[in-house]
């Protein structure tokens, strides 16, 4: 009942060997491949959201998967506010998930 | 990917070491089918050629494939017309006289009003990874601009559309192609128009089941839908036999085609676990009595498209009633210099978008939309005139589909900004203009800038739910506001965040913009 990726053996497009690679999210080790977006990792390993709204501390993940939407924002090696839908997940790369609370005067 | 040389401050687009000094130089940004198609038409004459793209791999939407750490052996079977993709990609990554900078984002496009300058426009780069801080500006000056930059997918809200698991249909195609991830086992795709076919295809191509397509458009069949005429199919040759392609692929893996049906809710508590599906009327109206739940792990959810339309407005291209970028013969825009080509111009496809390249490129290069070289293209393009309208006739968003909102739904994902919210605004206020209603209720003005909801504001705070007119078309009939206040909703001029370091270090645009959206950020 999650997001998976194909495997590569049953894959029609018979895509090359990939290199394995190991990020962190929020302290978790997650394992992926190479080229695969941080978005992408994070997905294959079952997680479907990592950010939560300010306003009513809802989760969101993945939703317009092109970099428009901006739902999909991590702080990555302490960046803050980069799409993982859109940056590659880099061996190594320390992601954690954004929870922005509301300014005091916005609230 | 090029290495990035900065190359600030004034000075036309350096030219590529393999074109002719004194070439005429293009500047295309945007490398997917109708940009690759310009760049290539402008090399065949003979300009210096710089081509841009924010990803880090050429193809656009349509060529999306896996990364170059990742190649595939049959990458065509997920794709039409991959034979052109790579033709037009190797000729010009050979090509000395194109310089291809990928991972290279536009943010932002000045008007050279002063008079005397021989660019139309400066164009402010960052090159670097996606969001990274350590980006590195350059602006070029060509003689001609060719933008050809795509567009994205409009997903109406409804009930529970925040939902982690309910994605863009444009998501799925985007993870399926390039990175072979499914998002869900059990997929509903839902929304309108011809898009949601190949979504369906790449996603059972993923080994996931799709439980059906829902078309809320009321077409019976989908040729008499697609093209009111019949004959006009044998014009669209080619789209005709791709759809009858992903139809025969729908019914290998048996999916269903229903039409008049719409995702009205979708349930879960922190993901998406079911949606109700509903009959629709024609004007998109939710049946009573026609609810069914449904239940899935992936929602696919597109109602269209909304082309990317701040950097032409930025660079002070007029738009059509409809809201693309006008286009003469030969793709120019009301800015002398200026050209547009592919989706931005009008929804058309694939096929449509390297014939506009092809005739943007060649004119762009100082040729003319007469000459015979052009023949084949504008032939090409003459096919799919009119498509765009097709299309909208039978699958354009109609009024009724406010009425499967609720209160408390969310509208601006960013903002979180709720139905009833925009509602109570709109009628206490008597619709006092769209802006100031935007700026008492915060819908659209997040850190998308208003992409995803922006239209959809707009509609809902402009009474046209109301409206007497309420078959017409929602794309076509602007928001009563009119179409000043749809500008403003569509006009970025920060294309995309920059961290504070960035924009301190970039030119003044202040003049222009509200420097609002400039995300929070560490130099
Ligand atoms: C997610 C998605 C998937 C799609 N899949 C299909 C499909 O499978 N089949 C189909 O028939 N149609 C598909 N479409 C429709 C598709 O848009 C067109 O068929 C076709 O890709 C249009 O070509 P284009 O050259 O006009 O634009 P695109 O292919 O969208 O290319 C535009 C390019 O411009 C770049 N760009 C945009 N803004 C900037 C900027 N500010 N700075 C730098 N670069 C920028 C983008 O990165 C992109 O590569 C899809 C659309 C979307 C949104
Ligand atoms: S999912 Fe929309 S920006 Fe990443």
């Amino acid at each position: 009942m999650a997001a998976r990726i194909v495997p590569a053996k049953r894959d029609p497009i018979r895509p090359a060997p990939a290199n394995p690679i190991v990020i962190s999210i929020d302290g978790d080790p997650v394992a992926g491949i190479e080229g695969q977006t941080i978005a992408g990792v994070v997905l294959a390993s079952g997680r479907l959201a990592w950010r939560r709204t300010s306003v009513d501390g809802r989760p969101r993940g993945l939703f317009c998967g092109i970099g428009v939407c901006f739902d999909c924002i991590v702080t990555v090696n302490g960046e803050r506010d980069v799409r993982a839908c859109q940056r590659r997940a880099g061996d190594g790369d320390v992601v954690s998930s954004q929870h922005d609370e509301l300014p005091e005067a916005a609230r | 990917m090029t290495a990035a040389t900065p190359a600030r401050g004034p000075g036309p687009v350096p030219t590529p070491a393999g074109a002719a000094a004194g070439a005429r130089s293009v500047l295309v940004v945007g490398a997917g089918p109708a940009g690759l198609a310009a760049a290539r038409a402008a090399r065949e004459r003979g300009a210096s050629v710089v081509l841009l793209d924010a990803s880090d791999a050429t193809g656009g939407q349509y060529w999306r494939h896996l990364p170059d750490s990742r190649p595939s052996a049959n990458e065509r079977v997920l794709h039409h017309g991959w034979s052109t993709y790579r033709s037009l990609h190797e000729e010009l990554e050979r090509d000395p006289g194109c310089e291809t900078v990928l991972g290279a984002q536009v943010w932002a496009i000045e008007r050279a009003d002063a008079p005397g300058t021989a660019a139309p426009v400066a164009v402010h780069v960052l090159v670097g990874p996606p969001d990274g801080s350590r980006r590195v500006g350059r602006t070029f000056r060509p003689d001609a601009l060719v933008l050809a930059i795509g567009a994205h997918d409009r997903t109406l809200p409804f009930p529970g559309w925040d939902l982690p698991g309910v994605f863009t249909a444009g998501a799925a195609q985007a993870f399926a192609k390039g990175e072979r991830v499914a998002l869900g086992e059990r997929v509903v795709v839902a929304g309108a128009g011809p898009f949601l076919l190949p979504v369906a295809a790449s996603v059972a191509a993923t080994g996931a089941k799709v439980l059906g397509v829902y078309e809320a458009g009321r077409v019976k069949g989908l040729v008499r839908g697609w093209l009111p005429k019949p004959w006009q199919l044998i014009g669209a040759a080619k789209k005709g036999g791709e759809l009858a392609g992903y139809v025969g692929t729908h019914l290998r893996h048996r999916i269903p085609y229903v039409t008049g049906r719409a995702v009205i809710a979708a349930h879960g508590t922190d993901r998406v676990e079911a949606v109700t599906i509903a009959s629709v009327d024609a004007d998109w109206a939710p049946i009573p009595g026609t609810e069914r739940r449904v239940e899935t792990d992936s929602v696919c959810v597109s109602h269209g498209f909304t082309p990317r339309l701040e950097l032409p407005i930025a660079a002070g291209c007029d738009l059509t009633a409809d809201r693309f970028v006008r286009v003469d013969e030969g793709q120019q825009t009301s800015v002398p210099g200026v050209y547009a080509a592919g989706e931005i111009t009008g929804i058309g496809g694939v096929d449509a978008a390297l014939a506009e390249g092809e005739i943007a490129g060649h004119v762009a290069s100082g040729g003319s939309a007469r000459d015979t070289d052009l023949a084949e293209a504008i032939g090409a393009r003459r096919t799919f005139t009119g498509f765009a309208a097709r299309i909208e006739a039978a699958h354009g968003i109609r009024r009724g589909w406010t009425g499967w909102l609720e209160d408390d739904t969310i509208v601006c994902r960013c903002e979180e900004v709720p139905y009833g919210r925009l509602r109570e605004t709109r009628e206490a206020t008597c619709g006092s203009g769209l802006r100031s209603m935007k700026l008492t209720t915060r819908a659209g003005l997040g850190i998308c800038q208003g992409r995803v909801c922006g239209r959809t504001v707009e509609e809902l705070l402009g009474g046209a739910a109301s409206d007497p007119a309420a078959s017409a078309p929602a794309a076509s009939a602007p928001a009563a506001s009119g179409p000043a206040a749809s500008v403003t909703t569509d006009r970025r001029p920060i294309a995309s965040p920059l961290r504070i370091g960035e924009l301190a270090a970039g030119p003044d645009l202040t003049r222009s913009s509200t420097t609002s959206n400039v995300q929070k950020g560490h130099p």
